[in-house]
């Protein structure tokens, strides 16, 4: 079994006891929680440092997944200084599944770009969540989508940590989740990098399987000391992505999420996953046995009253 | 009507009229009175006419939702896909139906006859709340008529809301099996009353078990989203039993609300056993909420503790989060308890209402607002807020509806 995240009540005395009698039928009921990705899946590692923001990515995806046409061209830059719903800087919709986006950082002579796309997680939020099992994490690494199946309660997401799918909300009759797809029914499968890494001119972003690009990443940041933050965003976040960053500015400075721990999502959910056969186990006895002592008390009370 | 009570009418309680023939269903669902006249009061109701103000607006919006989408009733966030209508629907109704199961736990379980006459209207509160909450949740699903599908065409049993769709779909049956006396008498049926009253037990532990589950499971749906809500409403450990706990007294004291209106507005309908025990009842279900509040609070307080957040305390939603144990939980807590101590039934009523409030605050608190605190707040459209406003006005149509007719909060004279 694998170490319970450190927000589990293991050290609370008779609850934990409990905790513990139960983790053994849990782990079954959370195996995909322990699932740690498939160990020849492909990923993408993004150097932001390299990004100048032309936005050839976004008309890639537009056109490979036969995305509708954009509002504004995609050589319109003045969409960087756009702001969305919440007064949030743009994200991705039912009409793009990837974008760019720039901040300016104090102190850097130049902005920096972010592009954002699903991060195909190892142990993904979205999948463990969904109630019809739409989702599947195929052994390329991509995350993939079932809309035939799709109910529409979108509790993928609420949960996943990166604000990744969307919904096609103006569909009155078959509104689905859209998100990147790591272009797995056109490209990945048949081992081709995606359309959006293949299109970047700068070649800002490296096709290739996972571990190898971890190392690739690694041996970067040891050649040109000072250059990068010493750290690979999303290897180890939230059990780990299939897409992975490298950046010369912290990545909270990005608009990347540096609080999301390591933990996958359905480590914070077994705690309750935990309790349900102990209350399907112990409860009917329990409660028949409630139901028959107070029922002897009354009996009990009942021959005293007549006796006295 | 109370005033039609006043003149002496009776409603029908009884299958047979004075001159000892049938009512008929028709005269029964007129409650005894003339079409004329029972239109006639209908008309004069001043609460009738508000609520077919509520229908003339928000319905056309409501077929709109059906029409043109999601997209036009509300405002199509990707940052918030759940809105009102399960942040109110579904997170806010479920903890205050829990009253069924604590009704039939009190009266089939533990024996306490004493309960009995409220324990219908805590089904029927259990039943409709659930029902309506499913109103909601159909309202709100993208497709709802695939709402079966997570039951027979593809499931996912490890993701949490699988566990709530199955249970809430089993324990709906179970309460509509737990009011079918009511409805059988009402009808003059005797077989179908008979026998759940020989499985009564068997449906009472199953209802304990479904409702312990998936209260627990809409808090445990929150679980996943460790990044987004607040870390003072977030708690890997403990959100289910917060959960679980608190719908326990916001399912009681929902019905002490419920029975306050019911006597207020309703009392024509109301017999005097009912009338006469209620203020005990009252008292005694005070009880069970003061318990049920104290031990909320202190998990609460052990979840703050077990994650350590007591630095968040200091800030704005720290002040936010206060004033929701403080309004919501402590404020009704003490007042249940001087209600105990001095038998003021009255005190309970007003502590009930506190507490009915506190649930909604808690659960709109960590569906919609203390959700996504890194990113802004969301305000509904309001469209999305004229369709919950007309679905829950149906509610209580409905709830009106089956209070006036069946042998809820009256006791059905002459089997036959
Ligand atoms: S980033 Fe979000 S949508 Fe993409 S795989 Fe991870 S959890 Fe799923
Ligand atoms: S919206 Fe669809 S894909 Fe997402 S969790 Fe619900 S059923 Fe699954
Ligand atoms: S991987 Fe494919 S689907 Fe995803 S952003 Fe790139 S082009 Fe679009």
């Amino acid at each position: 079994m694998k170490k319970i995240n450190r927000r589990s009540f293991l050290k609370g005395g008779v609850a934990g006891t409990a905790a513990v009698a139960t983790t053994g039928l849990s782990s079954k009921a959370s195996a995909a929680g322990d699932f740690g990705g498939y160990p020849d899946s492909m990923g993408v590692l993004v150097d932001l440092t390299k990004c100048v923001g032309c936005r050839t990515c976004e008309a890639a995806c537009n056109k490979e997944q036969g995305l509708p046409a954009p509002d504004l061209p995609f050589d319109d830059f003045s969409v960087f200084d756009m702001k969305g719903h919440g007064g949030q800087k743009r994200r991705t919709s039912e009409k793009e599944y990837t974008l760019v986006n720039r901040y300016d950082i104090p102190g850097r002579d130049k902005p920096i770009f972010r592009k954002f796309q699903c991060n195909h997680c190892q142990e993904p939020a979205c999948l463990t969540s969904c109630f019809v099992n739409a989702y599947t994490k195929t052994k390329e690494g991509a995350v993939i989508y079932d809309e035939s199946v799709c109910v529409g309660c979108r509790t993928c997401m609420v949960a996943c940590p990166f604000y990744v799918p969307t919904y096609t909300y103006s569909s009155a009759i078959n509104p689905v989740v859209k998100k990147c797809i790591m272009c797995y029914d056109t490209r990945l499968k048949f081992g081709r990098p995606p359309a959006c890494v293949e299109a970047c001119p700068q070649e800002v972003m490296t096709f290739g399987k996972r571990k190898d690009l971890i190392n690739l990443g690694r041996e970067k940041i040891k050649r040109n000391p000072g250059k990068y933050i010493d750290h690979i965003y999303g290897e180890k976040e939230v059990g780990g992505t299939s897409w992975m960053y490298m950046s010369d500015v912290s990545f909270d400075q990005v608009g990347f999420d540096t609080h999301l721990g390591n933990q996958p999502i359905i480590s914070y959910v077994k705690d309750f996953l935990a309790m349900v056969p102990m209350v399907l186990t112990i409860w009917p006895a329990l409660f028949t046995g409630f139901h028959l002592l107070s029922n002897r008390k009354k009996a009990n009370e009942e021959k005293e009253n007549s006796k006295s | 009507m109370n005033k039609l009570k006043a003149r002496g009418f009776s409603p029908v309680v009884t299958h047979r009229k004075e001159d000892g023939s049938r009512w008929t269903v028709k005269e029964k669902l007129m409650l005894g009175l003339t079409p004329k006249e029972y239109w006639a009061t209908q008309f004069k109701n001043p609460f009738n006419w508000i609520i077919a103000v509520i229908y003339a607006v928000g319905l056309p919006v409501l077929v709109g939702r059906f029409i043109f989408g999601l997209g036009w009733a509300t405002h199509s966030s990707y940052d918030y896909p759940w809105g009102l209508f399960l942040g109110w629907g579904l997170f806010v109704m479920v903890p205050l139906s829990a009253s069924g199961f604590m009704m039939g736990t009190t009266v089939e379980l533990f024996g306490r006859k004493d309960f009995k006459s409220l324990e219908r209207l805590g089904l029927l509160n259990g039943l409709l709340g659930y029902l309506f909450a499913v109103v909601f949740l159909q309202v709100d699903l993208g497709q709802p008529w695939r709402l079966v599908y997570p039951m027979f065409v593809s499931l996912g049993p490890a993701a949490v809301l699988f566990l709530v769709a199955w249970h809430v779909a089993t324990y709906l049956s179970v309460q509509v099996a737990e009011l079918v006396p009511a409805f059988s008498e009402w009808m003059g049926l005797k077989k179908p009353k008979k026998f759940i009253k020989s499985i009564v037990l068997g449906l009472t532990i199953s209802g304990i078990i479904l409702s312990t589950l998936h209260q627990g499971a809409l808090g445990g749906l929150f679980t996943y989203t460790p990044g987004k809500l607040h870390p003072l409403w977030f708690s890997s450990a403990f959100q289910w039993l917060h959960f679980f706990c608190s719908s326990i007294f916001g399912g009681l004291s929902m019905l002490i609300v419920v029975s306050t209106l019911t006597k207020w507005f309703m009392k024509w309908r109301c017999d005097d056993k009912f009338l006469k025990n209620l203020d005990y009842c009252t008292l005694g279900l005070a009880k069970g909420c003061s318990l049920a509040l104290i031990t909320y609070l202190v998990i609460k307080i052990i979840a703050v503790a077990h994650d350590n957040e007591w630095g968040y305390l200091f800030s704005g939603w720290g002040q936010w989060y206060l004033f929701e144990l403080t309004a919501g939980v402590v404020a009704p807590m003490v007042l249940y308890a001087l209600a105990i101590r001095n038998q003021n039934a009255s005190l309970a009523r007003f502590a009930a209402l506190l507490a009915v409030l506190g649930i909604a605050l808690n659960r709109m608190n960590t569906a919609l607002w203390a959700f996504n605190w890194k990113l802004y707040q969301e305000i509904p459209h309001w469209r999305e807020v004229m369709i919950a406003i007309t679905v829950y006005t149906t509610y209580i149509v409905v709830y009106r509806f089956v209070l006036a007719r069946m042998p809820i909060v009256y006791s059905w004279k002459g089997d036959e």
